[in-house]
């Protein structure tokens, strides 16, 4: 497949724990936080791929692995046919001219002390993809105007905390877009905005994916904007792709009982089908020591004796439709 | 009847630039054993009409008309002492927004909850602890969780001990500000089902106030939308479900999307809430209103009741069409 923009293979991620020198000296084995154990999937070109799960099951850790923010502990990502990790420092620098990502909290992700114009235009310096100041501000004037700052030379000179939530979001989108990256990690980046500020900002930065044709993972805990947004889906628990599919498969006929679960959880816009269930007790265990077996097995109200023991693996039950969960296994 | 009427509460914020009108004008009712949610984007002033009502106000706000009553009493009449030792916690309580963040580090959870009771009522410390292991084991956690602290909890169970917290005396009204804003999915939806299971068992009136119309499409009787400090449109939560009058609850409702039901197109509203320190003229959306007509920049419109139980303030409605 020519077309595929991104390809991960069995990523791993485990993030050691500090001990104290006692510990250290005397512990048998090192504990580890297992943040993603074992995560493939691929993101054809143009395509938007949605993570969606609740916090702590390692989707913002996939997202960063993917751009290189944070090494591998294991696995392979694959960039356009180029193996990522055997990249030096050097190379990578210039490859991320083609991949950037867009951070979840736009008041922890701008620089206070930088104005919007160089926010913007340090990605385009870095990269030295023009040759004069001029193209620069050309560039960020352009770039502004298009996620709807308009004028530009109204906010160009604007510092972070002049600017209010959704207007700090829409620079760091136009921050991720000022290159023309091939690939977009989306880490929650309309969570924080405030509804009627979110579609619009939203409304913006899809127009501007289908534009430049770009690829997408959006990562999001919100399963009904997901399905607004993504082509295909996966749920993660625990570290672990559970479930994946195109939308609507997902949100229509969820397979894994986790993913049924997460979809009756999300509140209803609408008054008179009120229906809060409660679908699963308890919370996600921890990452540190997961459970044996299915990492779902602890919650889960279909859990059998096999759950319990063995690990159920991703498998393919149709075209594009995975699922791991021993219900489905034995069919 | 109602429990809690506030009738033209007008609340300015004094800054050196000038007056903040975060609250203007606003009138609420809250029934009897019935929830009111008050709905708006953030910086419209909901929360300000909560914290004017339960009069844990920042120095520089200035209360400049209207009216608070609780069961008839007038609250704004009030001396201070005597609020806080009779309607603060006793009858009107709150759930304050962050919740995960509004827990003293340094306490037990079960020794905070105690306190609130210690503070408002003539019992002896046992009494109080053993009141506060009730309070716990209520909203849904296990006795031992008192004996924690903070740190030690996860985000829901802290949003669950805030909750306890409110209940300790036993209040009328509980005000609950973003109550599961900061949380996941699941764990929004057990929080929720605790509190609408409490509100119908305890006989409690509640007003919800969040960002998230789902929420309140899922726990409210009646709502409020609140635009800029102003009340644009009240009355009975499925009725304005179903017809909308205001321009901005119309996109308000359809800027969400939905798990059910048909796919649509998430509509947005172009523009940036206004600065309150200087708010548009006439109508407060007219800047970013689609239908926006002469009218709407030069007179305010009043909010005036068009059915039973719906009021808007939107000159396309009632009587003074252009």
């Amino acid at each position: 497949m020519t077309d595929m923009t991104i390809n991960a293979q069995g990523l791993v991620k485990h993030f050691p724990i500090k001990l104290g020198l006692f510990k250290t000296l005397f512990a048998k084995e090192n504990p580890f936080v297992h943040a993603v154990d074992g995560v493939s999937f691929h993101i054809a070109s143009g395509e938007v791929f949605g993570l969606v799960g609740e916090s702590g099951c390692g989707k913002t850790t996939t997202g960063r692995l993917l751009v290189r923010l944070l090494e591998l502990t294991e696995g392979q990502v694959i960039f356009k046919g180029i193996d990522l990790m055997g990249l030096s420092k050097k190379e990578m620098r210039r490859l991320r001219r083609k991949m950037q990502i867009i951070f979840q909290d736009p008041y922890e992700s701008l620089d206070p002390r930088m104005s919007v114009y160089d926010i913007i235009a340090e990605p385009v310096r870095i990269q030295k993809i023009v040759e004069s100041e001029s193209e620069v501000s050309q560039k960020v004037a352009k770039s502004l105007e298009e996620f709807g700052m308009v004028p530009a030379e109204e906010y160009m000179y604007r510092f972070a905390h002049e600017l209010s939530g959704g207007q700090r979001q829409r620079v760091s989108i136009a921050r991720a877009f000022v290159l023309r990256p091939e690939f977009i990690v989306a880490d929650e980046p309309v969570s924080m905005l405030d509804a009627s500020i979110r579609s619009e900002v939203l409304k913006l930065l899809l127009a501007s994916q289908k534009k430049y044709d770009t690829s997408f993972l959006y990562i999001t805990h919100d399963v009904a904007l997901a399905r607004h947004v993504c082509d295909r889906l996966a749920v993660m628990y625990l570290g672990k792709i559970v479930e994946k599919g195109s939308t609507e498969q997902v949100i229509h006929e969820p397979l894994h009982p986790y993913t049924e679960a997460l979809i009756a959880a999300v509140p209803v816009p609408d008054p008179t089908a009120r229906r809060i269930r409660v679908t699963l007790k308890g919370e996600v265990p921890s990452a540190i020591n997961p459970p044996t077996g299915c990492r779902f097995n602890t919650r889960c109200a279909h859990a059998m004796e096999i759950c319990r023991k063995k690990e159920p693996p991703l498998i393919k039950v149709s075209n594009n439709r995975f699922v791991a969960c021993h219900l489905h296994t034995k069919k | 009847m109602a429990l809690l009427e506030v009738e033209h509460l007008k609340m300015y914020y004094e800054t050196l630039r000038g007056y903040v009108q975060a609250v203007d004008d606003i009138s609420l009712h809250v029934e009897e054993k019935k929830a009111l949610g008050l709905a708006g984007e953030s910086g419209c002033g909901k929360t300000s009409a909560a914290l004017a009502i339960l009069r844990l106000l920042p120095w520089n706000a200035k209360i400049l008309e209207g009216n608070i009553k609780l069961g008839g009493e007038n609250l704004l009449e009030m001396s201070d002492p005597k609020f806080r030792k009779e309607i603060r916690w006793k009858k009107i309580s709150m759930i304050f927004q962050g919740a995960m963040n509004s827990l003293h580090p340094t306490y037990t959870t079960g020794h905070q909850i105690a306190e609130a009771i210690i503070q408002h009522e003539k019992v002896t410390k046992e009494e109080a602890r053993e009141r506060s292991e009730k309070l716990i084991e209520l909203v849904g956690m296990d006795r031992s969780r008192a004996d924690r602290y903070p740190h030690e909890l996860s985000g829901g169970m802290k949003q669950r001990a805030v909750t306890a917290m409110a209940l300790a005396c036993n209040p009328d009204l509980v005000i609950a500000d973003e109550p599961t804003t900061a949380l996941d999915v699941i764990v929004q939806a057990q929080v929720l089902s605790v509190m609408k299971d409490l509100q119908s068992r305890l006989n409690l009136s509640m007003m919800v106030i969040s960002h998230d119309l789902s929420l309140i499409a899922e726990t409210c009787n009646d709502i409020g939308i609140m635009y800029a400090g102003k009340i644009v449109e009240y009355g009975d939560v499925v009725h304005i479900y179903k017809e909308a009058l205001h321009p901005y609850t119309e996109k308000l409702i359809t800027a969400f999307p939905s798990v059910v039901g048909p796919k649509t197109e998430l509509s947005s509203i172009p523009g940036f809430p206004p600065d309150l320190l200087k708010p548009p003229p006439g109508c407060r959306f007219h800047p970013r209103c689609p239908y926006a007509m002469e009218i709407c920049r030069k007179k305010e419109p009043p909010l005036i009741e068009l059915a039973k139980r719906h009021l808007v303030a939107c000159h396309l409605h009632g009587g003074e069409k252009a």
